[in-house]
């Protein structure tokens, strides 16, 4: 069955999935964007006829898009749409749609094209997990993202919409403050160096726990139905979260992923246990092998993902791994680096591997951190234990094709 | 004993701009030179300092910086020779105006000679300038055109990306370093970051190695193609 209603959708629908399969068999590409290109230029609102009598959710944020989207999709339950590899952006949209045809959708969407997918997909749910910095030579500002998004959820005509929003972040309490339904979830933040100053009226924001304000009024939310302590409560619903995959940030994405379905009817105490059970997604968390090594890959690609994956790390003295590259999927800039606490490295010998091994090293330095320059890959001593490996976008992408399970 | 003083890190800092005072401390530190790092943080005054640095930011933060900064002993201290080193916002704020959102004429502190207006586009990527001898590497993300009036000096000639205008980058006054290559440009550049120091310690310097050299060559080669 396809929800494509029209002959030039059909048609759209059609290229998509031979493009796509022509993309994979030639090794191209991994076959999601090429093909949803193609079907968009024959049928500019292919996206609104894919999605048109589905029900839709959206997830957005700066870290924790690909595990959340993930988690709701498992939580959910059954055969659910989602664009699994990561492809955020519409051409990757319309290639999970066409793939697809379960009337529960599930997609990560690239904070950029947030609100072109709020007019586009009509969605029952749209979950903000955090804002912050991350490739800012292709985003620029953090404070427009949330601008733009809250300019988005202020024009969206949609009563059915219910916005699952994090309260800690004074960034997603902007944007999302002005939708007509909210979900506000008090979960773990750890990172709010891009919201000291206030998103409204730019004076200081005081932060106490985690509660904060701003002399303007601008102040956290108060009316909150997802808790998030040592247990977790939604409305008034206890749920018995206990994750395979590890880290505090992982059990904020849960929380959130859980509030999703309870806003399209999901059975929550059903729905944990197989959140509970997922132990890796698209190979974050997991234990990979490669030349005699045993690896936990950990993708981490930003300033505040980093920091959250840093105290996942147990106490040293130990080897962790250490892979940055700086390709456009990454950002160019590697600035960001000196905005990571590697400080809390000390104790640890550092290997530093990828394209960027020489600014990685240059800030271990710096921090005087133990560090040792991998310029040949094959020539790093092996470990006895199973060695962490923080790696960003495409460093990540690199060591899980290189490794294997 | 020298005191490195880091201006509103809240407002202007978006770039990992903190690995400069990182890197002057540490560079400072392995000579056996004492530095007291401090930060001025928004409701602070602005704290006596040898040299000041100051950061990127978006536009609502960079107004209200240039506004606290306005109001502050900061102009006055600068005035009196406190030494200054400015990247990206931090640059236009010296100035005498710059554009923000809703205002292409905000006042700066006006005390380097140069206007800041907007550019025809933004400009992202790698920068390259030529500074007397050396070769300075960085990136660049900002959306300025900045204009040295008579008298000011150029901090040096672009190479690769835009700067200033595309011909030249920055402004180098008596006390004061001022580019476009923003974040840990310091990091980036170890024998900026020693001509500073030097400058600011008044002395000459013992040759100091670190893995910033290695990095300094690469990026120098790749930038210089």
């Amino acid at each position: 069955m396809t929800y494509a209603s029209t002959l030039r959708d059909n048609v759209a629908s059609v290229a998509v999935r031979a493009v796509n399969r022509l993309s994979r068999l030639t090794g191209r590409g991994s076959g999601t964007v090429a093909g949803g290109r193609v079907g968009m230029r024959i049928a500019p609102d292919l996206l609104s006829s894919l999605t048109r009598g589905r029900t839709v959710v959206l997830v957005s944020g700066t870290n924790g898009k690909t595990t959340t989207t993930s988690m709701i999709v498992a939580g959910w339950g059954g055969h659910v749409t989602t664009n699994e590899t990561g492809s955020n952006m519409p051409a990757g949209h319309v290639a999970a749609l066409v793939e697809s045809s379960s009337s529960h959708v599930v997609l990560e969407v690239d904070e950029a094209w947030l609100a072109d997918a709020l007019g586009t997909t009509a969605p029952h749910v749209v979950v903000l997990l955090n804002l912050s910095r991350d490739q800012l030579d292709r985003a620029n500002e953090v404070r427009q993202m949330a601008e733009r998004w809250r300019k988005a959820l202020g024009a969206v005509n949609n009563p059915e919409l219910s916005v699952v929003a994090n309260a800690n972040d004074p960034l997603v309490v902007y944007a999302a403050e002005v939708a007509a339904k909210v979900v506000w979830c008090d979960v773990p933040t750890t990172w709010i160096a891009d919201a000291v100053s206030c998103p409204r009226c730019t004076l200081a924001i005081s932060h106490v726990g985690t509660a904060w304000h701003c002399t303007c009024g601008f102040a956290r939310p108060t009316n909150i139905t997802t808790t998030l302590g040592r247990d977790l409560v939604i409305g008034d619903e206890p749920v018995s979260l206990d994750l395979s995959m590890p880290g505090e940030f992982n059990r904020s994405n849960a929380a959130v992923a859980l509030s999703a379905l309870r806003c399209v009817g999901a059975d929550l105490r059903e729905a944990v246990v197989r959140i509970n059970a997922v132990q890796s997604v698209v190979g974050r968390f997991s234990v990979r092998h490669w030349n005699g090594h045993t690896m936990q890959l950990l993708l981490a690609k930003n300033p505040s993902g980093f920091a959250a994956m840093l105290f996942t790390l147990p106490d040293g003295p130990s080897d962790v791994w250490v892979a940055i590259n700086a390709q456009i999927a990454d950002g160019r800039d590697p600035s960001w680096l000196y905005d990571v606490p590697f400080e809390m490295l000390r104790g640890h010998r550092v290997y530093c591997f990828g394209e960027r091994r020489l600014d990685l090293a240059t800030r271990l330095d710096y921090a005087q951190v133990e560090y040792v320059v991998v310029d040949d890959i094959s020539s790093v001593p092996r470990a006895s234990a199973t060695v962490p490996l923080l790696a960003n976008y495409t460093a990540f992408s690199e060591w899980l094709a290189r490794s294997d399970a | 004993m020298i005191t490195i003083c880091v201006l509103f890190p809240d407002l202007l800092g978006t770039y990992g701009d903190g690995g400069n005072a990182l890197v002057l401390a540490e560079r400072a530190r392995r000579r056996g030179i004492d530095v007291s790092l401090t930060t001025a943080q928004l409701s602070d005054d602005v704290p006596d300092a040898d040299l000041y640095l100051l950061g990127g930011g978006e536009d609502g933060p960079q107004r209200l910086a240039a506004d606290l900064l306005r109001r502050s002993s900061f102009p006055s201290r600068v005035e009196d020779g406190a030494y200054v080193v400015a990247v990206c916002a931090g640059l236009q704020i010296l100035g005498n105006t710059f554009a923000v959102e809703g205002d292409d004429e905000f006042a700066g502190l006006a005390l380097v000679d140069v206007v800041t207006s907007r550019g025809e586009r933004r400009s992202v990527g790698d920068l390259a300038v030529r500074v007397n001898g050396q070769l300075l590497v960085g990136f660049e993300n900002h959306g300025g055109r900045t204009r040295l009036n008579g008298g000011v000096h150029p901090l040096g000639t672009v190479v690769l990306g835009r700067g200033n205008d595309g011909r030249l980058d920055g402004y180098r006054a008596k006390n004061i370093w001022a580019t476009y290559a923003h974040g840990p440009v310091l990091a980036l550049n170890p024998w900026l970051a020693d001509e500073v120091l030097a400058t600011v310690v008044g002395h000459e310097l013992q040759p100091l190695f670190t893995a910033a050299d290695r990095l300094y060559l690469e990026r120098s080669k790749v930038l210089s193609l």
